[in-house]
């Protein structure tokens, strides 16, 4: 995960309401390794259709990978906790995405891996929405330590989980800081199950062959 | 907030497990100390990020696996990718030391059905798995939520998982549920009233006179659904019904640790005037069968209604329905028993009590919640109340709930399932999904259309049809 501090890319407006990670990334897609990636995968039954030809009504058609910055509908990433679906949208090129609210899984997913997420209100979302209706080339740029974005006329502050933001911008992921706690969780651990034995399950018995 | 404050002010039980789980908090994030454990064969991601890293695990007691997702309901719909992800969970266990019930294992089962049998799911502790319907084992008194792959390899690596406090919503339900409505249509119900985003970011504590009226079973179907109201977790205060069902499971307590669990599990209880963030109440007096016409569990409505006025023209189009259509007009082509959501025991009674003396019209695939479900079911007689109707008796696991195992529904075909999604594509690119009970799964697929299953009177009576 390398670290974050402005960008500034190209957008796409993807106005639907309740993108849930099936159509995000199809369930039958999962089984692959993180290295084959997932790019080419993304939306899949959103762009094509079952014979396999692209949809007309697709509204990233005319781009051949992700837009750096996704502006989607409420309620994006909704659905199953799958992982897969921030592995194909960054293998897709999406850096940031920006919507009214995300679905809590799927925005805690997006900060572990280092895709940013962005909360706006549902009338700046709208404004996006109509300006880059006029003008899809349109370029957003997001200053992570100042937390503040900007799209043509909007240039407004945005909320971010301090720990988070604090990872983002260096690039360290989260495991390897929490185990630098190793002492207080050795410590926690002994006082939680030693005094309440029944929280540790009993080994099963030998099931006869 | 300050420890002198949470430890006074009444605190209802969700408060009460977070606390006794805390670790530390960093800027206003909690490390909490994870319980229990639970993997399938999604885990793949987060075992080999761990191999890349050379990291180990640090509780592989507290640990356990499952395979289910991909298991074949039939070995005819096995294929290489279904055998590869189970020997795959097989390896990653086996490697790391974690018992895992793998095919052939008698404990095995949907994740979410077979880890509660096994007497793993508990009052007042921290549960994670990498599905979403981890909110299921709420149904115990547990505070259960859905994970990452990123954080299933945090919890493998620390035991821990940082996680922001959440605000909690309480839903009171309180009446008695009519006759012929289930809680599956109770889930859906609060679903209508509050919407797939009503509970968005919340843990959900449950209460009130319905709910605890409510069997181990049904309490299970309900925190399951809690999800889909956008909750992280579903719960409900652990009580004798709890206790009982949980006594004498195999890794459950015994002896003197039962009795001291039992005397700290009832200390779980909300407290008298606790405070909650939202607060919602339902009338279970007013809960009737209920049937999604759309594409998600919200667009759903009573079955002796039709499908609205304003109903999602998207929806709509990807259903093949328009609005106004009555929805016990709209024929079937497929149904499913089966999911983590009506897959037990007491579900595929339910619904043998419609299906016994009948025959099925269109295909009805049944895929008992485990293995245990499996036995009982063959044993007391319901197994072959499903063959002798025609139905196909499919072996244990997600199967239809998610078309990533061999089993699909084709495109354009409808299907009456009792699962828990109706998301477009769910059970196969293009495939209708119609989610209602296990005993309106199978009027339906004795009619060949949605239908009211409370018409249907039992034609040979099987015990208790309750
Ligand atoms: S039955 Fe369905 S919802 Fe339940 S764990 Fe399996 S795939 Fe998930």
């Amino acid at each position: 995960m390398s670290g974050m501090q402005t960008i500034n890319g190209v957008a796409s407006a993807l106005p639907r309401a309740n993108i849930d990670t099936d159509q995000i990334i199809p369930a039958r897609f999962m089984s692959r390794s993180r290295a084959d990636g997932y790019g080419s995968q993304c939306f899949y039954d959103l762009r094509f259709t079952q014979e396999g030809t692209p949809r007309a009504d697709w509204p990233l058609r005319h781009l051949s990978e992700g837009p750096t910055v996704l502006v989607a509908g409420e309620n994006f990433g909704c659905g199953s906790s799958r992982e897969a679906a921030v592995y194909a949208l960054m293998d897709f090129g999406v850096k940031v995405i920006i919507a009214a609210s995300f679905g809590d899984i799927f925005q805690s997913n997006a900060g572990k891996n280092g895709l940013l997420t962005i909360i706006l209100p549902a009338a700046h979302i709208r404004e996006i929405f109509a300006m880059l209706h006029v003008d899809p080339e349109m370029q957003i740029s997001i200053d992570l330590p100042g937390q503040r974005l900007c799209a043509g006329e909007i240039n407004i502050s945005f909320e971010i989980d301090a720990r988070l933001k604090y990872r983002l911008e260096r690039g360290l992921d989260e495991l390897s800081a929490t185990l630098e706690l190793e002492d207080c969780i050795v410590a926690f651990e002994a006082k939680h199950l030693g005094s309440s034995a029944w929280r540790v399950p009993l080994k099963p018995e030998p099931r006869p062959d | 907030m300050s420890d002198t404050r949470t430890l006074t002010e009444p605190r209802g039980t969700v408060a009460k497990i977070r606390e006794a789980h805390r670790i530390l908090a960093q800027d206003g994030t909690d490390l909490l100390y994870i319980d229990r454990h639970f993997l399938h064969e999604g885990s793949h991601h987060a075992f080999a990020s761990l191999r890349e890293a050379g990291r180990s695990i640090r509780q592989p007691a507290l640990t356990f696996g499952v395979a289910d997702h991909y298991v074949p309901s039939s070995p005819e719909r096995a294929n290489e990718v279904t055998a590869t992800m189970i020997d795959r969970l097989d390896r990653n266990t086996r490697d790391f030391g974690i018992d895992s019930f793998g095919i052939g294992d008698p404990r095995r089962g949907i994740v979410h059905v077979a880890m509660p049998e096994q007497g793993l799911s508990l009052p007042g502790t921290t549960i994670v798995c990498g599905d979403s319907h981890t909110a299921t084992h709420g149904a115990f008194g547990a505070f259960a939520f859905g994970i990452g792959a990123s954080e299933v390899a945090h919890v493998l690596a620390t035991q821990t998982l940082w996680q922001m406090p959440m605000p909690v919503m309480r839903i009171r339900i309180e009446g008695q549920l009519p006759t012929g409505a289930t809680a599956k249509d109770l889930a859906l119900t609060i679903i209508w009233r509050i919407g797939t985003g009503g509970a968005t970011g919340h843990a959900v504590e449950y209460d009130g006179s319905a709910v605890a009226a409510l069997s181990m079973e049904e309490r299970m179907t309900l925190c399951n659904m809690t999800i889909e109201m956008g909750a992280r977790s579903g719960l409900v205060p652990p009580d004798d019904t709890t206790f009982e069902w949980l006594k004498g499971r195999p890794m459950a307590p015994k002896g003197k640790a039962w009795k001291s669990a039992v005397a700290e599990w009832r200390a779980l209880r909300p407290d008298p005037n606790a405070t909650y963030d939202k607060e919602i109440l339902i009338d279970a007096d007013d809960v009737s069968p209920m049937v999604t016409w759309g594409t998600s569990p919200e667009q759903v409505a009573p079955v002796d209604a039709a499908v609205p006025a304003d109903a999602d023209p998207d929806a709509l189009d990807y259903m093949g329905l328009a609005a106004g259509v009555p929805l016990t007009t709209i024929n079937i082509d497929r149904a499913f028993i089966g999911s983590c959501t009506n897959g037990r025991l007491s579900d595929l009674r339910a619904a043998a009590v419609i299906l016994s003396g009948r025959r099925v019209v269109v295909p009805l695939l049944v895929s008992p919640g485990s293995d245990d479900v499996a036995r009982q079911a063959e044993s007391e007689g319901i197994a072959e109340i499903f063959r002798a109707a025609g139905a196909e008796w499919g072996a244990s696991g997600c199967s239809l709930c998610v078309s990533m195992n061999g089993d699909l529904v084709a495109s354009n075909e409808r299907c009456a399932s009792t699962s828990n999604r109706n998301f477009k594509g769910r059970q196969g690119p293009g495939a209708r999904t119609h989610l209602m009970s296990p005993q309106m799964v199978a009027a339906a697929a004795i009619t060949g259309r949605i239908t009211d299953a409370r018409t249907m009177a039992p034609q040979d009576c099987l015990g208790d049809p309750s």
